[in-house]
């Protein structure tokens, strides 16, 4: 065994999955109190930073995850839809909680929430709950990897074409 | 010193500017004219130790066809809150005089009994909405308020009467 010998052979695909999954940079986006379990998940206890996913940045343009943690009023949306276009690709969009998924406890008389941020941008994994634990986060993020990990990361559209896994 | 006592203090002071008081539940409170809550709130904050104001509200009374302006003026040194309601027409013409410059911590609430009720404060310094966005339409917490089917091509409600989550063409 020589200094030469150490060659890894791999795919295109696998690499950049590989590199794209587990250095996930989220947006700091808090809207509600699900930002409070959201800045849970990222503090010492759940140590969110042990997944990759740990560096919170203060803009879009460094983010490749946005967490719409809280609920999304009608007054918000266009913005989250101007930070979500800000975001360079590939990107991702966790929806955590019953407000982003479904308007939460305003479906009804919350004449100012928007039902589900869904109706603005593309949404990757929803998370139930209100708010949800910072362990369901994790599995949502858990979950992300997984499904970046099986995208056809150098062909076609970026997050769009996708493996048979 | 109790709220009698201040009650006849400001109707010996003010005839006019009181209209009498409600003994609501928990807390009795005073009416006074829309026109003369400025110097009324001038008085108790100058002669009568009410250094702050706690809260500046608005309610709706359909059945009166009435706007009301809720003010809880505190004081620090008599322990008290006193309640003071002015009645305005429910109509586009609800409108009162600010007391912006008497208390700093009334132009948010203004604003939001703006936002909310659309009861104009006149002379307030910075008179737009603060919750709603700009271009909102309609006062939310006015009884006969009715939610809008779309704000700015986004469907507000979760599905339509006939089960459809969105309408096309309806915007």
């Amino acid at each position: 065994m020589g200094p030469g010998d150490n060659v890894v052979m791999t795919t295109m695909d696998d690499v950049l999955n590989w590199g794209r999954s587990n250095s996930l940079w989220p947006l700091t986006f808090g809207l509600a109190c699900c930002a409070i379990e959201m800045m849970a998940t990222g503090a010492a206890d759940y140590d969110l930073e042990r997944f990759g996913c740990g560096v919170f940045r203060a803009t879009p343009r460094q983010a490749d995850l946005m967490i719409v943690a809280g609920t999304v009023t009608l007054k918000m949306a266009s913005r989250i839809r101007m930070l979500y276009e800000q975001m360079p690709d590939p990107k991702w969009v966790i929806s955590m909680g019953s407000c982003s998924n479904k308007g939460g406890p305003y479906w009804q008389e919350g004449y100012h929430v928007l039902k589900g941020v869904d109706r603005v941008i593309p949404v990757d994994i929803y998370v139930p709950g209100c708010p949800p634990r910072p362990e369901t986060l994790i599995e949502a993020i858990m979950m992300l990897q997984k499904k970046i990990k099986v995208q056809e990361a150098a062909l076609g559209p970026i997050g769009f074409a996708r493996k048979q896994a | 010193m109790t709220f009698e006592d201040i009650f006849s203090k400001l109707s010996q002071k003010f005839p006019q500017g009181i209209l009498g008081k409600e003994e609501t539940k928990p807390d009795a409170s005073i009416k006074v004219d829309p026109l003369a809550i400025h110097d009324i709130l001038k008085y108790l904050r100058d002669e009568l130790n009410f250094e702050t104001l706690h809260m500046v509200s608005g309610v709706d009374y359909p059945a009166l066809s009435a706007l009301c302006v809720v003010y809880h003026p505190g004081s620090y040194t008599h322990k008290m809150i006193v309640p003071l309601k002015v009645y305005l027409p429910r109509t586009d013409e609800a409108k009162v005089e600010s007391v912006t410059d008497l208390f700093k911590a009334a132009n948010w609430h203004e604003r939001e009994t703006y936002d909310m009720f659309g009861i104009q404060f006149l002379n307030h310094p910075d008179p737009r909405r603060i919750l709603c966005p700009e271009d909102w339409v309609g006062f939310p917490l006015r009884k006969d308020y009715v939610t809008p089917d779309y704000y700015n091509g986004m469907p507000v409600p979760l599905y339509f009467e006939d089960g459809a989550p969105t309408k096309e063409g309806a915007h």
